[in-house]
């Protein structure tokens, strides 16, 4: 067998590859008042937004960087060096001709669909999500499902969109959330009216076009009493062409008895700073759950985290995180328990290979006068190499009596007897190494939907041949 | 005759040396004993055999049908047809025994052929049947869980599965009760043909009623010291090793 070498090493440098563009819009480097309202005369923003922005601006600005449990990594970001908003004008001038071999390669391996591959190296603009998705986009149309941009939302829908956005998330929760607060642009709104059960999860492919992978998104879901949603955003696929700061702002709201499932499975290339702010409210007896796989980049920090507003609210985090050479996954949840009864579970899993490095933040927060409220915390790490590096920090604070916790944490390495024994039957270093982390990942990516899996162990074998000598 | 052929094999650990000078031939289609007290060195002959990177080879060579085994990584050896049941089979958390099996029948096949499912599926079964092992094994995290029995019982349904030339069987019959010892004779017998070699490692001579050697070797200090038909296992049983040991010449001590 003719063992191909790694291409995904290979490619996160090509990741950096990028064609010259010309905007229409382009707002310049740094970051002063004289920029937002630039963004807001472009994006054409309400008065309220082009408040909001102001406002925001002053708080990052006031805003220390966290420094008291960030990776001092963070002060490699120079603010005055980032292009906060760029739009418009972007018909590429490159075919795929231009798109090198290796990265075509990773996507045929990783099974993206052919018509999802032209976008995603940055090749088309546009993706044609119409052709493929339109039956779907109908049919929850015809339920009254609002599915639009935030941009959209915002203008055309302000009386559902302006009562929640930035409750969940107040601008100043920390300074991420207040920068993107003050730029943001692209992102999704969705309304699911009560009652609705939307069978298919809804993806963020639906309505992609360059502005979605922009750098700070912002996207707000409402999903009302005993409605049914889930959200994928993201896909295996390496991204390319991506701005070296990322920084969304994701607000989910359950109302009574809703259903909210938000799935992620991201890929960046390692010049990247990932830091996102994700938090869900749930109110009586509705449940919200992330699913968060991260993959790639220079440092991620991101902690999905529920607030269990109602009785009976549940909160679930299942993350997946892979540090490759090189990167920091600095990952974890945030539960918040308000009322009586409420129950949250936290499933992480880390990888990390060579001197990739995983970090477990945990936040588990019960107050003394509830009752009957329940946490289950399960962190399990495995370290690939000797260089590798875990740790966990959970801060649990539960007070009062009748209220029960539960943390366990492991961690575990792969051991040589193991991978010999797999090779003894016919598998190659790489192929035992990929077999033995997809074990290791097995009982949670079951969880995910179908594609999402198959991509995913397809991405682990490539990492692995990339790990192995 | 393809034979796999062990010649005058010196092993070393720590610069301890734990293989002497060790010479065996086992034809394909015979089936040969290894029997020698505890710390003799027949475990780490199996892996020397199978290529594990903790073991250097100082001198001598190992041929399978002519090829030069040692040059080969430990995985390249096992798609070439070695085989190797572990006394301690390894456990690999969260990977089914059928996903396990499915990627080791796979890497046989030449590249970009696929492994057609519900055939792999009909052989797998067929083979449990043959090993008395229900099917609910299939989903089960290889070896994770497992009592001493299932484990050594799993690695003769992975021999079955995966059609070796030679197989080299480390102790499979320790901690199996006397059913499951009949069981997994039973299971070795049937993959017995022309087409197998065994290098069968026991303590007991018990295991050779079942499965009947054409050949027993006594393994003494890292090598054979003596070889004959099978009865020689019941000689040792009655008179125990150390009546090898006093046979066995002065000079070869020094
Ligand atoms: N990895 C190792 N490091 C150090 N010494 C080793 C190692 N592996 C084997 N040895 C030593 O080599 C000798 C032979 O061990 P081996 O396991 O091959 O014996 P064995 O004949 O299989 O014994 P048993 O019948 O008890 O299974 C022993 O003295 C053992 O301690
Ligand atoms: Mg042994």
């Amino acid at each position: 067998m003719v063992k191909e070498n790694a291409p995904l090493d290979i490619e996160r440098n090509l990741g950096n590859f990028a064609y010259p563009e010309t905007h229409t819009h382009d707002a310049g480097t740094g970051l002063s008042e004289k920029t937002i309202h630039y963004i807001s005369d472009v994006k054409e923003d309400p008065d309220w937004v082009r408040e909001f922005r102001l406002k925001a601006l002053r708080t990052f600005l006031s805003k220390p960087m966290p420094t008291h449990w960030a990776s001092k990594d963070l002060e490699a970001i120079v603010f005055d060096n980032i292009r906060y908003y760029l739009s418009g004008g972007t018909q590429p001038k490159r075919s795929w001709e231009d798109v090198p071999d290796d990265v075509k390669r990773t996507f045929e391996r990783l099974g993206i669909p052919e018509q999802e591959r032209k976008f995603l190296a940055g090749v088309e603009a546009q993706f044609d999500s119409e052709a493929v998705y339109s039956n779907i986009k109908k049919a929850v149309g015809e339920q009254g499902v609002i599915f639009v941009g935030s941009a959209d939302g915002l203008k055309h829908h302000p009386e559902i969109f302006r009562k929640w956005f930035g409750k969940v998330i107040p601008t100043g929760d920390n300074k991420f959330s207040a920068l993107n607060s003050a730029v943001f642009s692209g992102g999704s709104f969705i309304y699911v009216p009560p009652g609705v059960k939307v069978k298919h999860p809804l993806q963020a492919y639906f309505r992609i076009n360059a502005e979605n992978f922009g750098q700070f998104e912002r996207t707000l879901i409402i999903v009302d009493e005993g409605a049914e949603l889930t959200y994928m955003e993201g896909c295996t696929a390496p991204k390319f062409n991506t701005a070296t700061l990322h920084s969304a702002v994701v607000e989910l709201v359950a109302m009574k008895g809703a259903k909210l499932q938000y799935i992620t499975v991201q890929n960046w290339s390692n010049n990247v700073f990932n830091l996102v702010t994700k938090r869900g409210l749930a109110h009586e007896e509705a449940e919200v759950k992330w699913i968060d796989c991260n993959i790639g980049s220079r440092l991620t920090m991101k902690y999905p985290g529920v607030v269990m507003k109602g009785r009976k609210a549940r909160g679930e985090v299942l993350s997946i995180a892979l540090a490759g050479d090189g990167q920091h996954q600095d990952t974890g949840a945030k539960m918040v328990h308000a009322a009586d009864e409420t129950t949250s579970n936290i499933i992480s899993k880390s990888i990390s290979i060579g001197t990739g490095r995983a970090t477990y933040r945990g936040l588990v927060h019960i107050p003394k006068h509830l009752k009957n409220c329940k946490n289950n915390t399960e962190c399990d790490a495995l370290l690939i190499n000797a260089s590798s590096r875990t740790d966990t920090y959970p801060a649990i604070t539960v007070r009062g009596t009748g209220n029960s916790v539960q943390h366990e944490a492991s961690v575990s390495q792969v051991s040589a007897e193991q991978i010999f024994y797999m090779q003894q039957r016919g598998l190659t270093e790489a192929q035992a190494m990929s077999l033995s982390v997809n074990g290791f990942v097995n009982d949670l990516v079951r969880q995910f939907p179908m594609e999402y899996s198959v991509e995913l162990k397809r991405l682990i074998e490539l990492e692995m041949e990339g790990s192995v000598g | 005759m393809d034979q796999l052929i062990i010649q005058d094999l010196h092993v070393s650990i720590a610069e301890q040396e734990i293989i002497r000078g060790l010479s065996l031939a086992v034809p394909k289609g015979e089936v040969h004993a290894i029997m020698g007290p505890n710390g003799s060195g027949k475990s780490t002959l199996a892996k020397v055999l199978a290529g594990h990177p903790d073991y250097a080879v100082t001198s001598g060579s190992v041929l399978m049908d002519g090829e030069n085994v040692l040059e080969l990584a430990p995985d390249e050896r096992a798609r070439q047809g070695l085989f190797m049941a572990f006394q301690y089979p390894s456990e690999i958390p969260g990977v089914t025994i059928a996903n396990f099996l499915r990627a080791a029948v796979q890497a046989r096949l030449p590249e970009g052929e696929e492994l057609e499912a519900t055939d792999y599926y009909a052989q797998l079964y067929k083979k449990m049947d043959l090993l008395d092992m229900d099917r609910s094994f299939t989903s089960r995290s290889v070896n994770e869980g497992f009592s001493g029995g299932e484990k050594k019982r799993n690695e003769i349904l992975q021999m079955a599965m995966l059609n070796p030339k030679y197989a080299v069987l480390d102790e499979t019959d320790s901690g199996l009760d006397i059913d499951a010892l009949k069981v997994v004779a039973h299971g070795v017998n049937s993959l017995r043909g022309p087409n197998l070699g065994v290098l069968l490692i026991t303590h007991y001579q018990r295991l050779l009623n079942y499965i009947v050697p054409d050949q027993v070797h006594v393994m003494v200090r890292g090598r054979i010291e003596l070889s004959g038909g099978k009865d020689l296992a019941l000689q040792l049983e009655e008179k125990g090793y150390d009546w090898v040991r006093d046979d066995i010449s002065e000079p070869a001590l020094a």
